[in-house]
């Protein structure tokens, strides 16, 4: 094994264009125990950990640009109004510890189903920087899991950044798992209202093959909330309408029987999260809302 | 490879490091300061917990080599840690053994702490819980009890005494108060 130290971005793009079986090491989450429980070796280990513009982060007009090494400890500190359900999901990050050093990059490169920053910015909406030697590219986040632990990264291709949209409407994070601190999800599910484009959006953790959002769920949330003029007036969401939307989300999941929890749980528990963080995001707008009026 | 970094203040190098050797293991087997713990390996338990740059880690999920020119805290440097950042010198810091191994340095309040509450057991999980504990008190000096709990998440102890371990740190932060 060589351990590849890139003092800078550039050097670290042509390390990977030369050795492409290279494997990044930011905060370790991952790639550390598979080295350490020998499931992998890999010919080239390349450590992250110098390339300071990894950890900087920059708030724009409409979206944030997080650079991929930031680490979950200061996304729930500084980035909290910005990035509500990113904030919520990196505060469910195992432990203390872990989100000292973890970052939405390592999550994005392993693009394990259980990944917990995936939901929140599915729901969010964003775009993954990518970059090589021959150039830089971003990838929408709906396009960028391609399978169970793949993604759309190029073998010469390191992950720089992702440009995450900023909320425009409360959001909310939900995980199943069986204690608070140091679990990695049974299930997960963000949603984010975005009253700008009188749109919702979801994101489903580890209940299919990838991280997925619930289209037709949101579609159909859609379609009532404009046909009701909810958001006009304001109303409590009708429960057949959450009822519907909380079916449709179960019916987005392709779940497994694991030692976690069976298929049948995760669709239950994913219609749950789906129903709670819909009357959580819709309270939190009516309350916004009333807060808006009563000011006018 | 070699890897060179600080260790309790004491510059340190190690030879012929495995590219994939963790810092726990450079730590415990080429630096002899078996202190922080090697349990699960995979970042579940925070008994190797120590601190790089200042910052909580678990060191088995530092790749030795990204520890290069960092500084390490381990539980063996808790004492002498503790005892700068009050102000205090040691007397006798620059002999050999001394504060760089533990021994000899006393202990840290936190520590002291931690016997007087009874919050040792088997004392697998202690020197983890220490260096997070400390490290949370530098940062909090009046933590609520959600705030302990928050701090310890990473922590596990298997002989379930986390009440004691409650107890101590609420006890070390009552002695850290008491003494500002």
């Amino acid at each position: 094994m060589d351990f590849l130290r890139p003092a800078s971005w550039e050097e670290a793009l042509a390390a990977k264009a030369e050795h492409p079986t290279a494997v990044p090491i930011a905060g370790g989450t991952d790639v550390m125990v598979e080295i350490n429980f020998d499931h992998r070796r890999p010919e080239y280990l390349m450590d992250l950990n110098r390339i300071g513009d990894l950890y900087a982060w920059e708030v724009g007009e409409d979206s944030v640009r997080l650079g991929a090494s930031v680490p979950y400890t200061r996304i729930m500190e500084n980035l909290r109004a910005e990035l509500p359900g990113l904030a919520l999901a990196s505060h469910t990050v195992a432990s203390p510890q872990i989100r000292n050093r973890g970052g939405v990059g390592g999550n994005l490169g392993t693009a394990s189903p259980a990944g917990d920053a995936h939901p929140a910015l599915l729901a969010a909406g964003a775009e993954v920087e990518v970059e090589s030697v021959r150039g830089s590219r971003r990838i929408p986040i709906d396009d960028f899991y391609t399978g169970v632990k793949r993604n759309a990264l190029a073998p010469d291709e390191l992950i720089r950044a992702v440009h995450v949209k900023k909320a425009d409407g409360p959001q909310q994070y939900s995980k199943a798992g069986t204690r608070n601190a140091m679990v990695i999800a049974v299930c997960a599910f963000g949603l984010a209202l975005h009253p700008r484009t009188r749109t919702v959006r979801t994101g489903i953790g580890s209940a299919a093959p990838t991280p997925v959002r619930a289209t037709a769920a949101e579609e159909f949330l859609n379609a009532a909330l404009e046909e009701g003029g909810f958001w006009d007036n304001g109303k409590v969401i009708t429960p057949s309408v959450a009822k519907r939307f909380s079916d449709l989300c179960s019916a987005a999941c392709n779940p497994i029987d694991d030692v976690r929890g069976t298929a049948s749980y995760r669709r239950h528990a994913v219609g749950v999260m789906a129903r709670r963080t819909l009357t959580w995001t819709w309270e939190s707008y009516r309350g916004a809302r009333r807060a808006t009026e009563g000011a006018a | 490879m070699r890897v060179s970094f600080t260790v309790n203040g004491r510059p340190q190098q190690a030879d012929d490091v495995w590219e994939g050797e963790s810092l726990l293991y450079v730590l415990r087997e080429r630096l002899g300061l078996p202190g922080s713990k090697n349990a699960c390996e995979q970042g579940e338990c925070g008994s190797c917990t120590v601190r790089l740059d200042g910052v909580p880690v678990c060191s088995c999920l530092v790749a030795a080599g990204q520890a290069e020119g960092s500084e390490v805290i381990t539980v063996e440097g808790l004492a002498e840690y503790a005892r700068q950042r009050s102000g205090d010198a040691l007397p006798g810091a620059a002999d050999g053994a001394g504060p760089h191994t533990g021994e000899g340095a006393g202990l840290a309040p936190v520590q002291q702490a931690f016997i007087d509450a009874g919050a040792v057991q088997c004392g697998f999980c202690t020197p983890g819980l220490l260096v997070a504990a400390d490290e949370m008190l530098e940062r909090n000096p009046d933590p609520s009890d959600a705030d302990i709990r928050e701090a310890l998440s990473g922590n596990l102890c298997r002989c379930t005494g986390y009440e004691k371990i409650m107890d101590a740190v609420r006890l070390a932060a009552a002695r850290q108060a008491e003494g500002a």
